[in-house]
């Protein structure tokens, strides 16, 4: 069995949904609107095959001159000219000018054919780009022979057995405006640039693709100064190992909670709870603890600036700084509206790699809803959390929740392996705060409500009292814990731990016996 | 009348003996004589020998007439079966007969 050659493009994630590239030896259309980065899309095959591939190649423009291309992507860091002067690219500017051009009778394209073999055999190109060709329709006006002679280029590239891309502006109701894709069958590309809610996102699609398997949805892509990336959702691949190695919280109180050992290493962990209630605390505690064990941490704060963090930190009693001058911790601080979802996603990407870290905090993540709509955070969040973990990073969330919708969360929760909760209490005049785990994939972990309570030395968690008159929080508990001082609470203690133990024996709260604090 | 003694410098591109190439050069040949008697120069440029000889004048249709003197450079593209289209693309004063 003879399976379809393909070319790789070197476009990091395009090869991937096009399962090893585009055909080999034959055209590959491009299409998209004005300014979506087809352009950009051919050069920078050109420039991988050439760099990459040992495939030289010729990029033909029938619009822009090749000294006003080559400054134009000199800024992504492609240096045309020096691969010009290697012999592994050569640039034709083939001009097309109505005014200067008059047509009688019969004629045909020989002589662009000639100059493209020209072109492909002074270096031995395998790969060709003609952008746009679609230029020589407004140049010429007999379309039937122009039509003919299209056809004709494209078988003879296919003899050729160059490896082509073509790229067309896209037409109304037509992927080009003058149907080139008739033409180009094997393999379509579609580029689009689109702005909802004020945020533009580039996407692309891989139409059809002859005799191939290809990912068919949508793909967010971007440009930046490295180039095109393609960010592909469905290449996430449930098949990476785990560890089961087990790294602390930071906080001891919190790790018995997770039978005495805290998260699995590569995990995800989301944070979630109201405005204040010691969200970023938590996190704050778990980056410490990292930093102690010499590992790397990674904090992106969406909401302060670091050294309003570090601030803020001293005043529970946590120092983070002499862990920054270590070079065990970096803070990455952006505003969520600075750019786009799929730029702070790449962001990311960028800096972990470069900083390799062992944990991640995002802090918070609901603030990048205000740059994108909610299922579009959490598609990029769960393409975040697929990185990270392929990585083998342990990354922890956290999520602001608000008191009207709670929807936010239960889309990132599906995704997260351990999901804590922190909640706010408010009764006999004071706010309390509570912590409970809501899930916890793969491991024990306790059911109960804990008190979370943050002082000046830390954040420690306690049990919360059970009694007769309820949960008893804050001074509600301090009280208690006097009453029973004064001796007269042995009765009433008995009396209590018999309720407790018939509530436990009705089989609903499965706890352990209280016990006197003293 | 000064314009009289100014050489015409055409210039034909071929790619090969086809019938097309054949017949652009008969019907510029023809058109010469008639309206630019001994004051034409015809360059007949066959790409199949000189491919890299394409891109300096911006060829990509076969076959295309250039007129390089006098500026501004013209192209006509085709047979050249239609004389007027011809005449009016390379700005050539037509002689008396065709003027009635």
């Amino acid at each position: 069995m003879q399976f379809l050659a393909k070319t790789k493009t070197g476009i990091s994630g395009l090869d991937e949904i096009t399962m090893g590239g585009i055909p080999q030896g034959r055209p590959t259309l491009i299409c998209g609107g004005p300014g979506c980065g087809k352009t950009l899309f051919s050069i920078e095959f050109l420039v991988n095959g050439a760099t990459r591939f040992k495939e030289p190649g010729v990029f033909v423009t029938f619009e822009e001159k090749t000294e006003e291309l080559t400054t134009n992507v000199a800024s992504l860091g492609f240096d045309l000219d020096k691969l010009q002067k290697e012999k592994k690219l050569r640039l034709d500017y083939v001009r097309i000018e109505r005014s200067e051009i008059e047509e009688t009778g019969e004629y045909d394209l020989d002589g662009l054919f000639i100059r493209l073999e020209h072109s492909i055999d002074s270096i031995g190109a395998k790969r060709i780009v003609l952008d746009t060709i679609e230029n020589l329709f407004a140049g010429l006006t007999n379309e039937g022979i122009l039509r003919a002679e299209l056809r004709r280029l494209f078988l003879w590239l296919k003899d050729k057995g160059v490896t082509a891309v073509i790229t067309g502006e896209q037409g109304e109701g037509k992927l080009t405006r003058h149907g080139l894709e008739e033409y180009v069958s094997d393999c379509v590309i579609l580029l689009d640039h689109r702005v909802s809610n004020q945020i533009s996102t580039r996407r692309l699609r891989i139409v059809k693709y002859r005799g191939s398997a290809h990912g068919t949805n949508e793909f967010p892509f971007l440009i930046d100064e490295d180039g095109i990336s393609v960010l592909p959702v469905t290449s996430l691949k449930l098949d990476r190992k785990v560890s089961s190695e087990r790294i602390s919280t930071g906080i001891p109180t919190l790790d018995e909670m997770f039978g005495g050992k805290g998260f699995y290493r590569g995990s995800s962990i989301l944070i979630s709870g109201l405005a204040g209630t010691g969200k970023t605390s938590i996190a704050a505690y778990f980056v410490n603890e990292a930093c102690k064990r010499k590992e790397k941490a990674l904090f992106f704060a969406f909401e302060e600036s670091p050294p309003q963090i570090i601030r803020n930190m001293k005043s529970i009693g946590l120092n983070l700084e002499p862990h920054i001058k270590k070079g065990l911790l970096r803070f990455q601080s952006a505003r969520p509206a600075l750019y786009g979802l799929e730029m702070h996603l790449s962001n990311i990407y960028k800096i972990v790699r470069e900083f390799k870290p062992k944990i991640v905090v995002l802090d918070p993540i609901t603030n990048l809803v205000s740059v994108g709509l909610i299922n579009e955070v959490n598609s990029m969040l769960l393409r975040l959390i697929d990185f990270l973990q392929g990585e083998g990073i342990t990354v922890m969330l956290t999520a602001l929740m608000s008191v009207f919708d709670e929807k936010m969360d239960e889309g990132v929760s599906s995704l997260v392996d351990t999901w804590i909760n922190v909640k706010d209490i408010e009764s006999n005049g004071e706010r309390n705060r509570i912590v409970c785990i809501m899930k916890s994939r793969g491991m024990k972990h306790s059911n109960q409500v804990r008190e979370f309570i943050i002082s000046d030395r830390g954040l420690k968690l306690i049990e919360i009292y059970l009694g007769p008159e309820g949960i008893l929080l804050g001074s509600e508990r301090e009280e208690q814990k006097l009453h029973k001082l004064k001796g007269q609470a042995l009765k009433d203690q008995q009396e209590r731990m018999e309720i407790a133990r018939r509530r436990q024996g009705n089989g609903i709260p499965k706890q352990p016996k209280q016990k006197i604090r003293k | 009348m000064a314009k009289k003694q100014q050489t015409w410098e055409l210039r034909l591109y071929v790619a090969g003996k086809t019938p097309k190439s054949a017949t652009a050069l008969q019907n510029l040949q023809k058109y010469c004589e008639t309206h630019l008697a001994g004051q034409y120069k015809i360059e007949v440029i066959d790409l199949l020998v000189h491919p890299q000889l394409a891109e300096g004048d911006q060829i990509f249709a076969i076959p295309t007439l250039v007129r390089k003197v006098p500026e501004p450079i013209r192209k006509i593209i085709g047979d050249l079966s239609n004389e007027e289209k011809v005449l009016v693309g390379l700005n050539i004063r037509p002689m008396k007969q065709l003027i009635q």
